[in-house]
């Protein structure tokens, strides 16, 4: 491959982001808009003659440097490329996902006073992205890494005179701060172990890091490997979002609209299943490790579905869906199914952004209410929101032949045939969590599309949002979106039905990914499964009699049920579990815990330590206490000094008489 | 025998002078003479780079000349691969400062740009000097101006400030003063390379080693001994902040690595952990500290108290790194991380400061609650803000984040718990960094004060955009600062692993 051409691929968003961003004046709306997309589009292209060239035609992976970034003691430590099968992979995903959020921008964001400003930021992020993914070596793994934290840290506080967007982007980048502590710490073992930064050594010396053993006290100690690799996904579970460091998701959606599409679904979030992904030759040795990934990613899977099912945010109810498919996403790299979790990591990205754009369009519609009780019946003005949401949640859900299906199927039979400790666990939660899955979004389905128009009452009330906008007459009936909205949209729908048949035969169970996952042969239980695979139909087919389908179906009847055909019923079963409905509503009490406990103890300490150690302490008793000692010494010494002759005439005799008396004693 | 480091040194001095003998009066003129004596300076740090042999450790562009021949005193100078970075750090920095002054300082302007380009004489004679004597004499001589800048153009508070200032380091000073004479005695000369070879008992070690810790503890400052800090930094004009917080606080971290390292290497490697404790509490106790402050100038200057602490902990880690691996690779990187920590901090703690004092020209306070949605009125002012709020949580790609990451390296080899306690800088940083700009940049304007505010001018433009060039430039590409360097710093690692005993 030619490296020109490779480095073209990050470079390009970068230059455009520069452009947009410090001549965004001079340039304007039209000049920012046109600029930053024609840069993503290039990208797009060339991350798809990548694809073709690594996939087809053989292409040998790349691997080199780009230049050296410096050499401490003998470590070099370098900005460098590789590029193989999963990253390939990754630069298409992400280019294609970002041209799109590009182009609906233009119609979202046409009216915001921060258009170009919010062009510079999406085309950076792409590149931070980018960065990412294509890193050979710890260091620029961990430049990508912070700096799509940093793109969301502004991007989540775009609006920046709205409190509750300042509060969440700085609460975003705390928390993934905090498992960048565990990151940084493990990409620090890998130096350890090989001093050396680059994905090739350290892939070569897992095995013998699992020999080695970390002292943590005197006598407790841990296996090498798995404290670095519990590290690093310290890391992966602040980018996505996994219990309990999952609380800056919901909050993101402060951001605008576009932001939620692909930052918080399709691309950032991604970031860390990407990692353990990459890093399977470290992971694989470690099988405390990967229970670990196994069962954080469960809980997220189910608990954090749960809560979709309460909110009435429509954008929330998508964040929460995606915090619970990341789980799914985790516990297939728990169980050693790193392609399954990449596999469902694609497909998601189509449909979950296409769902997110389609609400997008759905709050334009509604003048930026974003409340689902105050939508309802929208299919009938909307047809291609509706008809493209429609196909997003389906495939969401798991429905055969529906691309969400072929991944999510297979991460759950991956599950099943696992037995690593654990996974009877994350079995019943991933399995249970489809029938969740299913309610909040066919909840959210109905509530939108279907049944009464609530938006009128909603108007008469004059309830506004407070974000000022004005996309046509209130109080008519609400309109389609225009087509720089509703082009992405088709576009998005398109793989979200189609991506799953046409790539799980060579993806999930052919040898796509070749060499650049590494999975033992005791571990893989995707080649299990890979060896009942007939084809996409039949799979497919088989899905129809499979456990999760019906628990899929149940959830869609359950959520028809409810908030289609009776809701009355769904206050009646809040208000008698008022004590399980307060749980899900307060999200199992995580920021309460945070913000009142955690954030207060954290200020707590502050001020004990500034006002007792530095203030009392330090400067009152040393420093302030020796100038008042210094002082005082001095008071008893001007007393001595009093001046008179017979005082000093008094103290010479007695000062003669010791000093004699001093050397008597001594010259004897 | 090159004069290139007497010009360094002298040119600001003589230049201070030149403004001070033009007087109030023709102010104009002196604002001129200075700004062109501070470039000239930094123009001249380009010789001394360029020409700089990174092939070797020993001293360059030495001079030497008998200065006190009763003591064996020399007016000796030199540079090597640890002190040229800071000689160019302070030149480059003393720009800003008299750019950043140029119509801000009302009361006797000559005075305040005298003491300045005097300072930055002084301050590159102590990265320079070569004869421990002549190093003692320019460390005290340039408190002088410092004390005069505190004093005179500080804030209410500026006589217990400057007095507190002056004593906690006077005090330090001392002791340093009666190690180094005792050594003296000792060797027969006051050279720096004759001390470093002087062999010393385990007990002398220990001696020398605390009267010069504390020296140096108090200068970096090290808890518990940093409560001036704040202080100074709060009565202290902006320039004043930026020179004290950009160089001075480097002459504690360069004393380490020039003194206490080479000379007294057994006690460093016995009290090495009595360092690494205290640096460790710097970062933790601190960033707490730094939390609840509600002066902006206060804050910064806490957390330049828990920065600093990364320099130490990268200094004294490589005893704990050859005790726990018996070997030394690796030891080094905690030594560059030090020294790349110094160059970063005094860039993005003199631009905080800057940030500080460009509101504060406007608003007079310093206040956090006196502010509140900054970027509303003064978006281009906020962008840099951010920029080097964000170096200072240590962002890959900023200068902050090259000697965090080294030396966060570096003490995973010594313990993981070293490490780990070292990596809490990530999220407490990060918290009282960003929440700083939470309240001062972001949100709805606050009140009118800050609806009145006006943007940069492009006297503060450039001063802002050169800094927030050199925080990008070391972050993208530190592979330069480290090349110069290396030598400098494997000789160090020689040195001061080695026994005197």
């Amino acid at each position: 491959m030619n490296p020109t051409l490779l480095l073209a691929i990050p470079l390009l968003p970068l230059i455009a982001a520069i452009v947009a961003g410090l001549g965004g004046r001079l340039i304007g709306r039209a000049g920012a808009h046109t600029v930053t997309c024609l840069a993503v589009g290039a990208s797009c292209v060339l991350s798809v003659i990548v694809l073709r060239q690594i996939w087809w035609e053989g292409a040998p992976v790349y691997d080199a440097p780009v230049y050296t970034w410096l050499v401490s003691d003998s470590m070099h430590m370098q900005v460098g490329f590789l590029v193989d099968r999963l990253t390939a992979l990754m630069i298409t995903v992400v280019t294609f996902v970002s041209l799109c959020v590009h182009v609906y921008t233009i119609g979202y964001m046409a009216d915001d006073p921060g258009y170009t400003r919010f062009f510079s930021y999406i085309s950076l992020f792409t590149f931070s992205m980018l960065m990412l993914v294509m890193a050979n070596n710890f260091m620029q793994l961990f430049f990508g890494w912070e700096a799509v934290g940093l793109v969301s840290y502004l991007l989540i506080g775009f609006w920046y005179t709205r409190p509750s967007a300042i509060f969440a982007n700085l609460k975003a980048f705390i928390v993934n701060r905090v498992g960048d502590f565990g990151f940084v710490l493990g990409i620090a073992g890998i130096a350890f172990y090989t001093f050396s930064l680059d994905y090739r050594a350290a892939f070569a010396a897992a095995p013998h890091i699992a020999l080695a053993s970390v002292p943590l006290s005197g006598s407790v100690s841990v296996n090498a490997l798995t404290l670095i690799c519990v590290c690093l996904f310290v890391g992966a579970m602040g980018k996505s979002a996994q219990v309990p460091l999952h609380v800056w998701l919901p909050d993101s959606m402060e951001g605008p609209t576009p932001i939620s599409a692909l930052i918080h679904a399709a691309t950032m979030v991604t970031a860390g299943i990407f990692m353990v992904a990459r890093m399977s030759p470290l992971f694989e040795y470690s099988d405390a490790a990967l229970s670990v990934v196994m069962v954080v990613g469960a809980i997220t899977a189910f608990f954090m579905g749960l809560l979709g099912v309460v909110n009435n945010d429509i954008k929330r109810v998508i964040a929460y869906s995606t915090l619970s498919q990341l789980g799914y996403m985790t516990v297939a790299l728990g169980v050693s199914a790193y392609g399954a979790a990449i596999f469902h990591l694609m497909t998601h990205a189509f449909f979950k952004a296409l769902l997110f754009l389609a609400a997008g369009s759905v709050i334009i519609a509604m003048h930026h209410e974003q409340d689902m009780r105050r939508m309802g019946g929208l299919a009938r003005y909307m047809p291609i929101t509706a008809v493209t949401c429609w196909i997003g949640a389906l495939a969401l859900i798991g429905t055969p032949f529906f691309s969400g299906f072929y991944s999510k199927d297979a991460i759950i039979e991956a599950v099943g045939q696992s037995h690593r400790s654990g996974s009877g666990f994350a079995y019943w939660c991933v399995l249970l969590g489809v029938f969740v899955t299913a309610l909040y979004t066919f909840r959210m389905m109905f509530l939108t599309f279907h049944g009464p128009e609530r938006f009128r009452e909603a108007a008469a009330h004059g309830e506004q949002d407070d974000h000022d906008h004005d996309h046509g007459a209130h109080g008519g009936n609400p309109q389609e979106s225009p087509w720089v909205v509703t082009v992405p949209l088709i576009a998005l729908a398109i793989p979200s039905l189609l991506i799953g048949a046409l790539s799980v035969a060579p993806v999930l169970f052919g040898d796509y990914f070749g060499h650049s996952i590494l999975v033992l042969g005791r571990n893989d239980v995707v080649a299990k499964i890979g060896e009942e695979f007939a084809g996409p139909v039949s799979f497919a087919l088989h899905g129809f009699l499979s456990a999760p389908f019906w628990f899929a179906a149940a959830g869609v009847a359950t959520a028809w049920l409810f908030f289609l055909r009776q809701p009355a019923w769904a206050d009646e079963v809040a208000r008698r579990y008022h004590w399980l409905y307060r749980i899900l509503t307060q999200k199992y009490y995580f920021d309460w815990f945070n913000e009142k406990i955690l954030a207060a103890l954290s200020r707590g300490v502050g001020v004990a330590l500034w006002k007792g150690g530095d203030q009392g302490l330090i400067d009152g008793a040393m420093v302030n206490g020796t100038a008042e000692g210094v002082g005082w010494f001095g008071g008893v010494l001007r007393r001595v000094q009093s001046g008179y002759l017979y005082s000093y005439a008094f103290w010479m005799v007695i000062g003669l008489v010791v000093l004699l008396g001093w050397f008597l004693t001594h010259l004897q | 025998m090159s004069y290139l480091l007497s010009v360094l040194i002298w040119l600001p001095v003589a230049a201070g002078l030149g403004v001070l003998a033009l007087g109030e009066r023709r102010i104009a003129a002196g604002r001129w003479l200075a700004l062109a004596a501070s470039l000239a300076t930094l123009i001249l740090t380009v010789p001394l780079w360029s020409q700089f042999d990174t092939g070797t450790a020993a001293l360059q562009f030495v001079e030497k000349l008998p200065w006190i021949p009763r003591f064996k005193a020399y007016y000796a100078l030199g540079v090597d691969g640890i002190s040229l970075p800071l000689i160019v750090l302070t030149a480059f920095m003393t720009v800003p400062v008299v750019i950043a002054a140029w119509t801000v300082i009302e009361a006797r302007p000559a005075q305040y740009y005298a003491a300045f380009l005097i300072m930055e004489g002084l301050m590159i004679g102590v990265f320079s000097a070569s004869d421990a004597l002549l190093f003692y004499f320019f460390w005290e001589a340039m408190l002088i101006p410092m004390f005069l800048i505190i004093g005179i153009w500080g804030g209410p508070r500026r006589v217990y400030a400057t007095i507190k200032f002056f004593l906690y380091t006077f005090l330090g000073s001392v002791f340093m003063l009666a190690a180094l004479i005792y050594m003296y005695v000792k060797a027969g000369d006051y050279s720096i390379a004759s001390l470093q070879a002087l062999p010393l008992t385990l007990l002398e070690q220990r001696l020398i080693f605390l009267a010069l810790m504390l020296a140096f503890a108090v200068k970096v400052p090290m808890f518990p001994v940093h409560t001036w800090l704040p202080d100074a930094h709060v009565e202290a004009p902006t320039g004043g902040s930026v020179i004290l917080a950009a160089i001075m606080l480097k002459m504690g971290g360069y004393g380490f690595l020039r003194f206490s390292l080479p000379i007294t290497p057994d006690a460093s490697r016995e009290l090495d952990l009595l360092v690494i404790a205290l640096s460790l509490i710097a970062v933790i106790y601190i960033g707490f500290v730094a939390l609840v402050q509600q002066d902006m100038k206060k804050l910064i200057a806490y957390s330049s108290i828990a920065h600093m602490g990364f320099v130490t902990l990268g200094a004294f880690v490589i005893y704990e790194i050859v005790a726990a691996t018996k070997s030394i690779q690796g030891a080094g990187m905690g030594l560059d991380g030090a020294m790349v920590q110094m160059i970063s901090h005094g860039l993005i703690s003199g631009a905080l400061f800057l940030c500080v004092g460009v509101l504060y020209d406007r608003i007079h306070s310093r206040q956090i609650a006196d502010y509140g949605g900054v970027v509303n009125t003064m978006p281009v002012f906020a962008t840099f803000m951010v920029l080097f709020a964000l170096a200072n949580t240590g962002l890959p790609g900023t200068s902050g984040f090259v000697g965090e990451f080294l030396v966060i390296i570096a003490s995973f080899r010594a313990s993981f718990w070293y490490a780990a306690l070292a990596a809490v800088t990530l999220i407490l940083g990060a918290c009282y960094t960003l929440w700083l700009v939470k309240r001062v940049v972001f949100g709805a304007v606050a009140n009118p004060k800050v609806a009145a505010l006006e943007d940069l001018n492009p006297r503060e433009f450039v001063v802002l955009g050169a800094l927030a060039a050199a925080v990008l430039l070391v972050g993208l590409w530190p592979a330069p600062l480290l090349k110069v360097m290396q030598p400098s710093i494997h000789h160090l690692l020689t040195q001061a692993i080695a026994t005197k005993l």
